[in-house]
């Protein structure tokens, strides 16, 4: 009997590792990352060479299909992180965020375009800084305007962010007239591109401050156990102390600050902006980030690393279908649907159930036959 | 007896009580309609006195109406579809290239074939949505969302480019134009102009009392309330949940069919551009006639007085003399807002009485 014990034992520590880590919420963006890795080493070997070369501007510059999945991913990045948090506390998602972006591109841009190029250095700083800390202000305005429809007036907050949706673009080319500006400064596209000297694009390292900066934050504060509790039940949240109105309009407020980086770096890609162009259809990629990273679309609980996963997850996609030279770079969102409806069917709980209705099922099967075989040794 | 009369009017007085409860919303939207027409009439004059830009408002949205009668079904229902705009799209393009196909010969088939295909189209969306959200419990949300997705894609794969039509018989079709009686006008040379509407608006109009009926009479119309009310006690009352969403989610796919013909017919051309953003229209209108995105409650007749508001605040800021584009959508977000506001105070209102 003790021999068998003992084999017994370690099978079911390594079956109980097994579930652990299906079980575990970075699984299945995980397994999408490695499938589509498979897939494109399968296709093209040289998919992930990574060569330094110089650029148009004559800098010594990374290149390579990874290094241009993990610069375009970093606006997408820094939008999961407040779309997490909002979801986690109102339940709800924000789909005004491509709108909001181009109204904080905008806004860079009246403040920028009204400087002559050759001025010197510390007061282009200045002024950087300047139009930075004005859109990060109008973005967090208006993510205030969104949380307060949401908290206050108990609107959901998907139909409460369509009036955004519906008005910011238009919002944005109001701020500046309806121009085209294109920004001739070469160092405002420092923050887009590459600063000369540093081979690897600036975007990524602004990416990497974001998630420093999120992570001391949920570290320090309460801010993950409040929005958790806002999410899961709004009104015991109220009775055991937290203020779950001032909680969702906070989140939004984040979320607005991101909206803000994000259009930061995307007006700076360029040095312009089209109107209804600029970030389209990103709030779309910005929710299906949060749910490729297992988090309740419903609130509550979530898990910051694996939206921050799925959206990187999301762009690696995307440069994979951009790959296929007979891809129509606008009939991509055709194959991206198919694709994310597979995963949201394999990620859904509907599914998992019938997995663990036939585990369940084969579980007792067994158990009746070691009783049954127990019965027979002791007979 | 007396104990009788009383309960009944009791009931009498409930039952009044509820209607203006629910149908409030509904008769804001139709005063500020109203009033907003009239003071259009008032003060701006431009082509508000004939009754002609009336009906050019419904030729131009005949399209959305059957959309947002559509969304007002799922949204009745506690769902939402945001599919529709892109589906509308691709409606237009696969008619636009099968009806040039056969203009050049290369395919068999008629005007008739092409309304086939667009109800097929839509039908198609709305069973595979519905089934996906009706049974396999998905987000409507993020289901429609890869729908919306997949119909984008899916257009350009069929055509990247704009499509014109020139196929006689569907010309012929599109131009037709429906004169209403004792409706034209006197233009400049005195010669008379009858009022007209496209054979779209006939079609739209039909399928909105269609819907009419089916919500306010039949007992799938009343389970779609039931269910959008309060899922689990309808599933207690026997109504078959699941079966009612999908049936929703179908009505919806072949209201963009529907929908996607008459923008066709109304565009006579195919192309990726079209009905941009027509979803949100459609959630806007059915919002401004009073349907609640948390279900249970709405109103076909609110939705077309939302579509009609719509429509009108567009043409106003259009006769202003404001012509850039962005004007017409500031004005869009700033009614949306307000029309929201007004319902999430009369909800907070009603609910303060319950307790």
């Amino acid at each position: 009997m003790t021999s068998i014990d003992s084999t017994i034992k370690p099978r079911l520590t390594i079956k109980e590792i097994l579930i652990k880590i299906v079980r575990n919420q970075l699984f299945i963006p995980l397994v999408a990352l490695l499938l589509l890795v498979i897939f494109n080493l399968a296709t093209d070997p040289g998919f992930f060479k990574i060569a330094l070369e110089p650029n148009s501007d004559g800098n010594l510059v990374l290149s390579g299909n990874l290094i241009t999945m993990i610069d375009y991913a970093s606006e997408l990045v820094i939008l999961a992180i407040g779309m997490t948090l909002v979801t986690s506390a109102s339940g709800g998602q924000d789909i005004s965020v491509g709108a909001t972006i181009a109204i904080a591109g905008s806004t860079v841009l009246r403040i920028v375009k009204t400087q002559s190029p050759d001025i010197s250095g510390g007061t282009f700083a200045g002024i950087i800084i300047g139009s930075f800390l004005l859109c990060v202000l109008v973005s967090a305005i208006f993510g205030a305007f969104n949380g307060a429809l949401v908290a206050f007036f108990k609107i959901q907050p998907m139909v409460a962010t369509l009036i955004l949706f519906t008005a910011g673009r238009s919002i944005a080319a109001w701020i500046n007239n309806n121009d085209n500006i294109s920004i001739t400064d070469k160092r405002f596209s420092y923050f887009g591109n590459f600063i000369p000297g540093i081979a690897v694009p600036t975007p990524v390292f602004i990416t990497i401050l974001c998630l420093i900066v999120i992570a001391i934050v949920l570290k320090v504060t309460n801010l993950r156990l409040y929005s958790q509790a806002v999410g899961i039940n709004a009104s015991s949240s109220r009775l055991n102390g937290i203020n779950p109105k001032m909680i969702k309009l906070l989140t939004f407020v984040i979320l607005g600050i991101c909206v803000a980086v994000c259009g930061f770096i995307k007006v700076s890609r360029t040095s312009s902006i089209t109107y209804s162009v600029i970030a389209n259809n990103i709030e779309m990629d910005a929710i299906l980030a949060v749910a490729l990273g297992g988090n309740n679309l419903g609130g509550g609980k979530f898990n910051l690393s694996a939206s921050v996963l799925g959206a990187y997850v999301i762009q690696f996609l995307t440069t994979t279908l951009y790959k296929f030279k007979e891809i129509d770079s606008s009939s991509i969102s055709a194959y991206k649907a198919v694709v994310v409806i597979l995963l949201i069917i394999i990620s859904s709980p509907f599914v998992r159930k019938l997995f663990e209705d036939a585990k369940n099922k084969r579980e007792a099967a067994r158990t009746e036959a070691v009783n049954a075989g127990a019965g027979k040794e002791t007979v | 007896m007396s104990v009788n009369t009383n309960v009944l009017g009791s009931n009498k007085l409930k039952r009044r009580a509820s209607l203006t409860d629910t149908n409030l919303l509904l008769i804001i939207t139709i005063i500020v309609f109203i009033v907003m027409y009239v003071c259009a009439v008032i003060f701006l004059k431009k082509g508000f006195t004939k009754p002609q830009m009336f009906f050019n408002i419904l030729n131009e949205n005949a399209s959305l109406l059957v959309l947002s009668c559509g969304m007002t079904l799922v949204m009745i229902t506690g769902g939402i579809d945001i599919s529709v705009g892109q589906v509308t799209c691709l409606v237009c393009m696969a008619c636009a290239v099968h009806l040039q196909k056969v203009n050049e010969g290369l395919a068999q088939g008629n005007v008739f074939t092409s309304v086939l295909i667009a109800l097929g189209i839509g039908l198609a969306f709305g069973i595979v949505q519905g089934f996906l959200v009706a049974y396999l419990e998905f987000q409507p949300f993020i289901v429609t969302l890869a729908g919306l997705f997949f119909a984008k894609g899916m257009t350009t794969i069929v055509c990247s480019d704009r499509v014109p039509v020139t196929y006689d018989a569907f010309v012929k079709l599109a131009r037709t134009e429906v004169n209403i009686p004792f409706m034209g006008s006197v233009n400049k040379k005195g010669i008379y102009i009858p009022a007209y509407v496209e054979v779209g608006v006939i079609v739209a109009l039909v399928v909105v009392i269609l819907l009419f009926c089916l919500l306010k009479w039949t007992k799938l119309g009343r389970n779609f309330y039931a269910v959008g009310g309060n899922n689990q006690s309808a599933n207690m009352l026997g109504i078959n949940v699941k079966l009612t969403k999908f049936l929703a989610h179908v009505l919806c796919g072949l209201c963009a069919g529907i929908g996607g013909y008459l923008f066709f017919l109304h565009a006579c051309s195919g192309s990726p551009l079209h009905a941009q953003g027509a979803e949100m229209n459609a959630i806007a209108s059915s919002i401004i006639g009073g349907t609640l995105l948390s279900g249970g409650v709405g109103n076909i007749v609110g939705t077309l007085f939302g579509v009609l508001s719509l429509s009108t605040i567009k043409n106003i800021v259009t006769s202003l003399g404001l012509e850039d584009a962005w004007w017409t959508n500031i004005t869009v977000g700033v009614m949306l807002c307000i029309f929201l506001l007004v319902q999430s105070v009369i909800l907070a209102r009603k609910n303060k009485n319950k307790k």
